[in-house]
């Protein structure tokens, strides 16, 4: 097993994109920690320190798209949001491709405490239009989903972990992935676990559990919050009939909020939400804090059986 | 670099010629927020006169062709004076009399607050204050990376200096050396609810962005020869950016509006509008 963090993939993904002079790197004093600095070693020319300012950042990056380039825009996940309104008003609204990247995503990011976790940047920026939201679960897969962000024409959202986690594609499978469509990891009958960023290696941990027990589930890795892939969610519901959502984020607005949605305006199922239950992190080890906070394998396997029992 | 296009025929209007654009887009500016019964009178006529001059003598656009890669870019920050800026962008062609009409109606292209998605001749847009000096650097970054002698303007009031983003900015103008981006502060001394003295005092503007590492000049920004004096001076400056602080009067040209915070978000009502036609004729 590798261990991965879905950050380096960020970095990895600019760095197959310097054959495309459009485009650009903006940093606010973090370059070192989103691993935009891989990119500025290679081409300072086209990197911007903006220095500790995000909120210039996000207006520097959308006036720039509006010239045509595009712009790669990252920070820790929690100080993208201290330009929220920038982003919401200069950016989303006019529709300017600039692309954001939040690393450091979630309690797992750990030891530096509540400040640094980032739990609600998924729900808050999923309720943009025009947003495209993702969080990858490995670095193979962040860096696939970043070169494939540079074609796109509206702006986005990537959020990164900071930590290693198993690594859950290969380079062929990772680059199968397509912005808003779910990757099927495991196939099962009885509960669909849909699962995002290092919560994926727990989901697949649980099934295998599960397994053990005579329960087969479905893992998907939902890298795209926004759009959500509900042609996915649909054939689950069909196939599954019940499901699990696991995200190191908020169980408010992000994906099991946005699971929540799409399955009660159309079939509604017995759904468990594993994730931060309204509360702040703290510090710790990544791991620990799932754990002390029912993100754990386990905590997925006991949802998972809730799950299927309300069937 | 660009300089005032003086062999353009249509960009060759003596200050007289300017003055009697501005004396027309400030009936506009009346007429639009009436018709509305809204808007934002106040700020569009302290801005108009170095609107007028910008559109009419410098800016390199093209209503034929208004998303022309090559234009200069106008970045209106403070995106509430868009009845001056709806008045300038029919003089100059962009949009018509009818669109003019269409001001803060529904599906009308001009917008309560300038917005690049609705109406032709916008390149910003804007409506929440502090963030067009921002954008202006990525205009100006962009044209760079290009190399581009394309300018970026911006216009910031001088209430909006209250937020921080504008400083985050102009730090970074400087340290980037932006010599292609051009600013003018409306010095209007009104915000929304008040004069900005009784707001939050600001003390000296021009101070503030030298001590910034800004290049700085004070004007009249009423006064035709000296805001075209000032362009030129904006576009002499190229190792860094430059900044005007137009000392100006909020409502400029309506007697019961100059100086009168009442008149910074509030039409004009049938009575006020005939006297400003009147002392506008
Ligand atoms: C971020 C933000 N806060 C508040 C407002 C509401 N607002 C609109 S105009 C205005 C006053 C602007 O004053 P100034 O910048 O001096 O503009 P001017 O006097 O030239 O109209 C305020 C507070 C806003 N548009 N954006």
């Amino acid at each position: 097993m590798t261990l991965a963090a879905s950050r380096d993939g960020y970095g990895n993904g600019l760095m197959g994109l310097v054959h495309d002079e459009k485009v650009i790197v903006l940093e606010a004093d973090l370059g070192k920690s989103t691993k935009s600095q891989m990119f500025r070693q290679a081409h300072p020319e086209r990197t911007f320190s903006l220095g500790i300012s995000e909120q210039n950042m996000m207006l520097v990056g959308a006036g720039l798209a509006s010239c045509g380039y595009k712009p790669f825009a990252s920070t820790f996940a929690i100080f993208t949001q201290r330009g929220f309104e920038q982003i919401r008003n200069g950016i989303a609204r006019p529709n300017l491709p600039v692309h954001i990247c939040g690393s450091h995503g979630g309690i797992h990011t750990g030891t530096d405490g509540s400040s640094a976790q980032s739990i609600a940047d998924l729900a808050i920026y999923r309720s943009l239009p025009n947003m495209t939201v993702m969080h990858p679960c490995d670095d193979l897969s962040a860096e696939a989903l970043t070169i494939k962000l540079a074609n796109y024409d509206s702006p986005s959202y990537t959020r990164t972990a900071r930590n290693k986690t198993p690594r859950i594609y290969d380079s062929d499978s990772a680059a199968s992935l397509q912005i808003g469509k779910g990757f099927v990891l495991r196939n099962g009958k009885d509960v669909a676990i849909i699962a995002c960023g290092v919560m994926v290696a727990k989901a697949l941990t649980a099934a295998d559990k599960l397994a053990g027990s005579g329960i087969e589930a479905t893992v998907i890795d939902m890298h795209t919050i926004k759009p959500l892939d509900e042609e996915l969610i649909s054939r689950l519901a069909d196939e599954c009939g019940c499901f699990v959502t696991a995200e190191d984020h908020s169980i408010i607005g992000g994906l099991g909020g946005a699971v929540a949605e799409y399955l009660s305006a159309t079939t509604p199922l017995p759904l468990e939400r594993i994730g931060v239950k309204d509360h702040y992190g703290e510090s710790g080890e990544g791991e620990e804090l799932l754990t002390k906070y029912g993100m754990s394998s386990d905590d997925i396997i006991s949802a998972s059986q809730r799950a299927i029992e309300r069937k | 670099m660009a300089s005032l296009v003086e062999d353009n025929p249509s960009n060759s209007d003596s200050s007289d010629m300017l003055i009697e654009t501005a004396r027309r887009c400030r009936r506009e500016i009346v007429k639009m927020t009436h018709r509305a019964a809204a808007g934002h009178p106040g700020g569009s006529l302290s801005a108009i006169d170095i609107l007028t001059a910008l559109y009419c003598r410098r800016l390199n656009i093209d209503p034929q062709n208004p998303d022309d890669p090559e234009r200069d870019r106008f970045i209106m920050s403070k995106g509430h004076a868009s009845p001056g800026m709806y008045a300038i962008l029919h003089e100059s062609g962009f949009i018509s009399e009818e669109d003019l009409t269409s001001f803060r109606k529904l599906g009308g292209v001009c917008q309560g607050h300038v917005d690049m998605k609705w109406t032709p001749g916008v390149d910003f847009s804007a409506g929440s204050l502090g963030m067009g000096l921002s954008f202006g650097i990525g205009c100006a970054l962009a044209a760079r990376l290009d190399g581009s002698d394309r300018t970026t303007f911006v216009m910031l009031g001088d209430g909006e200096l209250q937020e921080g983003q504008v400083w985050e900015a102009a730090i970074a103008a400087v340290h980037h050396e932006i010599g292609n981006l051009k600013v003018f502060v409306d010095r209007n001394r009104i915000q929304n609810d008040d004069f900005v003295d009784k707001q939050m005092r600001i003390f000296d503007v021009a101070a503030k962005w030298d001590g910034f590492g800004w290049a700085v000049r004070e004007i009249d920004g009423h006064d035709m020869d000296e805001i075209l004096s000032a362009i030129q001076w904006l576009d002499s400056i190229t190792d860094g950016p430059a900044v005007v602080i137009a000392h100006t009067v909020k409502g400029k040209g309506v007697s019961f509006m100059e100086n009168n915070p009442k008149f910074h978000g509030a039409a004009p009502n049938d009575e006020q509008l005939a006297q400003a036609l009147e002392e506008l004729a």
